[in-house]
């Protein structure tokens, strides 16, 4: 059923946040510490498990799916409550970190690929290049 | 009869509010495809359409939660609230395969993990040359650095202010957007034509959409590598921006 799945995932994001905040407790601040994070891991974790023991219906996966493909309208709403008026003073900020953060992870990649384990390295050479032909710009 | 609309409007709020994303998701869609052939994602002209709502919400009432503040319109505040952006990032993980990160090995999770401080070291020395001072500011804008979602996930966790969660989606957004467009220029110059180099790029960038949006633009076949360990990357930096960043520019900056 559709619920199972969202069901799923509501117990892992309780979880998750009451671990976070039992985290954010133990190291001293008032904080919930990767609560969210947490959850995403247990919930990888958990479908992993269930798919290999064909314990995830077709449905419960719906129920899954369905709020995936939910992230982005939600984060589309979150953009629209946001105090953009109130927040103008900080465009060239934005803008600024924006564009170093990207212009420094354009330098990182081309240091990081040549200097990976050599395991990979060797395995790389035979990784045939599959997928890509859905068409991503439509698929949310 | 102004009256029975606005009722209808108000008492099925989040319904309202699914209305006006879908349809703002639709124009969206509509100009990426007609005015930039695709070029620069939809999601991303959604986002910055539902900023300019935002603003103009903020602008009629002089609130401070752009277009939740106009009451036909509350719904738009639950929907892009805390408790149901929180269970669609987790369900966001369902898409991840952990058969595939295990495949990036190394690299990959090394790029995950120096990606996100980068980003978020970035951020927060942008963020003191503008006269942030303080560490949950410079954390808030260093985790949007790194995301449009760890931004605000780390900056209502430690009580952000709103105009500095704002900056922190801003800043997100200009990095998505950035990485959309510039992705296929810069490709040749840092060797992302091979699974491997997509996998480091995705880790290093983060940004799902801005990830797949670029690497759509320069070669379809790498978008899966990139897409993979992307994904990761909002996890990890919800992990990490409240709890060992948040910590560590504490203890520099008071």
């Amino acid at each position: 059923m559709v619920i199972f799945g969202v069901a799923l995932l509501a117990i892992c994001l309780l979880v998750g946040v009451i671990l976070g905040e039992l985290l954010g407790l133990a190291i001293g601040i008032d904080a919930n510490v990767g609560g969210v994070g947490l959850a995403m891991v247990m919930l990888i974790l958990i479908v992993d498990y269930l798919k290999k023991r064909n314990k995830l219906s077709k449905p419960s996966q719906e129920g899954l799916g369905f709020w995936s493909s939910m992230y982005i309208p939600i984060v589309i709403a979150m953009s629209a409550n946001q105090n953009v008026y109130g927040a103008l003073d900080g465009g060239p900020l934005a803008i600024a970190a924006g564009v170093a953060a990207v212009i420094v992870s354009w330098i990182l990649v081309p240091i990081i690929s040549r200097g990976g384990n050599s395991r990979f390295d060797d395995e790389d050479e035979n990784i045939d290049v599959e997928g890509g032909e859905t068409d991503v710009r439509s698929a949310n | 009869m102004y009256e029975a609309l606005t009722n209808v409007f108000t008492s099925n709020g989040l319904i309202v509010s699914f209305a006006i994303v879908g349809i703002t998701m639709y124009i969206a869609y509509f100009l990426s495809d007609k005015l930039t052939k695709g070029r620069l994602h939809g999601s991303a002209i959604a986002i910055i359409l539902g900023l300019v709502l935002a603003y103009m919400g903020g602008a009629t009432t002089g609130g401070s939660q752009g277009l939740a503040d106009i009451s036909i319109f509350a719904g738009i505040g639950l929907m892009g609230g805390g408790m149901l952006r929180d269970f669609a990032i987790v369900a966001t993980a369902f898409g991840a395969s952990f058969e595939e990160i295990k495949k990036a090995g190394v690299t990959g999770v090394l790029s995950l993990f120096i990606g996100v401080s980068a980003s978020f070291a970035v951020g927060v020395i942008i963020a003191l040359s503008f006269g942030y001072t303080d560490a949950v500011s410079l954390t808030t804008i260093g985790a949007g650095t790194a995301t449009y979602i760890v931004g605000p996930v780390a900056g209502t966790a430690l009580g952000a202010s709103s105009e500095v969660i704002t900056i922190s989606i801003a800043a997100g957004l200009v990095k998505s957007i950035i990485t959309m467009i510039g992705t296929p220029f810069i490709a040749k110059y840092i060797g992302l034509n091979n699974p491997r180099s997509a996998m480091v790029y995705g880790g290093l960038i983060g940004s799902t959409s801005g990830v797949a949006g670029g690497l759509a633009a320069t070669d379809p076949k790498l978008v899966p590598y990139g897409a993979v360990t992307a994904t990761f990357y909002t996890g990890l930096g919800c992990l990490l921006a409240p709890s060992i960043l948040f910590l560590t520019t504490k203890a520099i900056f008071g």
